[in-house]
């Protein structure tokens, strides 16, 4: 059974909750995002430099 | 193992094709951990802020477990010069950053309602606080110095530095008077945690492993394609002016 009511510590402890996977996701797609933007940009440079 | 690996084309070609089983464990160990973070008892005496240790324990190892291992590739990219080894301590630096921050940030919410304080300037809490800003400290280096090389050996003077720290921090509960309890998992007697406890940080720990292996194999292969990038670029250049 899960225990979901945190009672007078509400505040506490999904604040920690909350911070952590905001800062997980955040972190997670920050740095995919930057994996797809370089990836783009290394493709397209090699693509021009095929070019005669 | 560790030159063989070195090589950033074979480092790439043996790791991109693990990279998303390593993210999907990752994603699978974060829903059973949370479901036993919040299927655990409740603490006699810290109610349910004991719910708190499953993130702040996690992000407070997953800091120094990070910074050792910048400052281990720091290290081989000094002396031994492998190209792979600054790719590998940037990479690592911002992730590291951030779970530091995060033991900092939830610490303090698991402070004030247990010892009445956001913070105290003790031993423990001081000691992250400075590992905090040697990783702001390594990156902002390594933003400010635009050739690489240089930008290379001067973080790794930084990062290995700021190893001393990490001794510091793990034994600053026993050196010196603090709020902060003592070491109740690593412990030469054995976890001195209930088990009921125990297995949901255990969980967790392996899930925040796991996301950092993954969120660090994704931004070296960023750190290797965006020097490969600029290679090329100059190469073109070159080629251009020599026309």
């Amino acid at each position: 059974m899960l225990d979901l009511d945190m009672g007078k510590y509400v505040v506490y402890v999904w604040g920690s909750y909350g911070a952590t996977a905001l800062t997980l996701i955040a972190l997670t797609v920050a740095s995919v995002a930057a994996h797809r933007a370089q990836k783009r940009k290394l493709n397209a440079l090699q693509d021009e430099s095929r070019q005669p | 193992m560790i030159s063989w690996l070195a090589n950033p084309e074979r480092f790439s070609r043996i790791f991109t094709p693990i990279r998303p089983y390593i993210g999907v464990a990752a994603a699978l160990m974060f829903v059973w951990g949370l479901y036993l973070c919040f299927a655990s008892p409740e603490d006699y005496q810290q109610g349910d802020t004991v719910r708190i240790m499953y993130m702040h324990v996690p992000a407070a190892w997953m800091a120094m477990a990070v910074y050792l291992i910048m400052g281990i590739a720091s290290f081989f990219g000094l002396i031994w010069r492998h190209s792979l080894a600054d790719v590998a301590a940037k990479a690592a630096a911002p992730i590291g950053a951030a779970f530091t921050a995060l033991s900092l940030l939830t610490g303090s919410l698991w402070g004030r309602p247990m010892w009445g304080t956001w913070w105290e300037w003790d031993g423990r809490m001081t000691s992250v606080l400075v590992l905090f800003l040697f990783y702001i400290g390594y990156m902002a280096l390594h933003a400010a110095i635009e050739d690489e090389t240089r930008a290379a050996k001067s973080t790794a003077i930084l990062a290995m530095i700021g190893l001393v720290n990490l001794p510091i921090i793990k034994f600053s509960v026993d050196w010196w008077n603090t709020l902060h309890q003592g070491a109740s998992v690593i412990r030469a007697d054995g976890p001195s945690i209930a088990p009921d406890m125990l297995w949901p940080l255990l969980v967790m720990a392996l899930a925040f492993k796991l996301l950092f292996v993954w969120l660090w194999l994704v931004r070296i292969d960023t750190e290797l394609m965006a020097r490969r990038y600029r290679a090329l670029r100059a190469r073109l250049s070159f080629a251009e002016e020599g026309n």
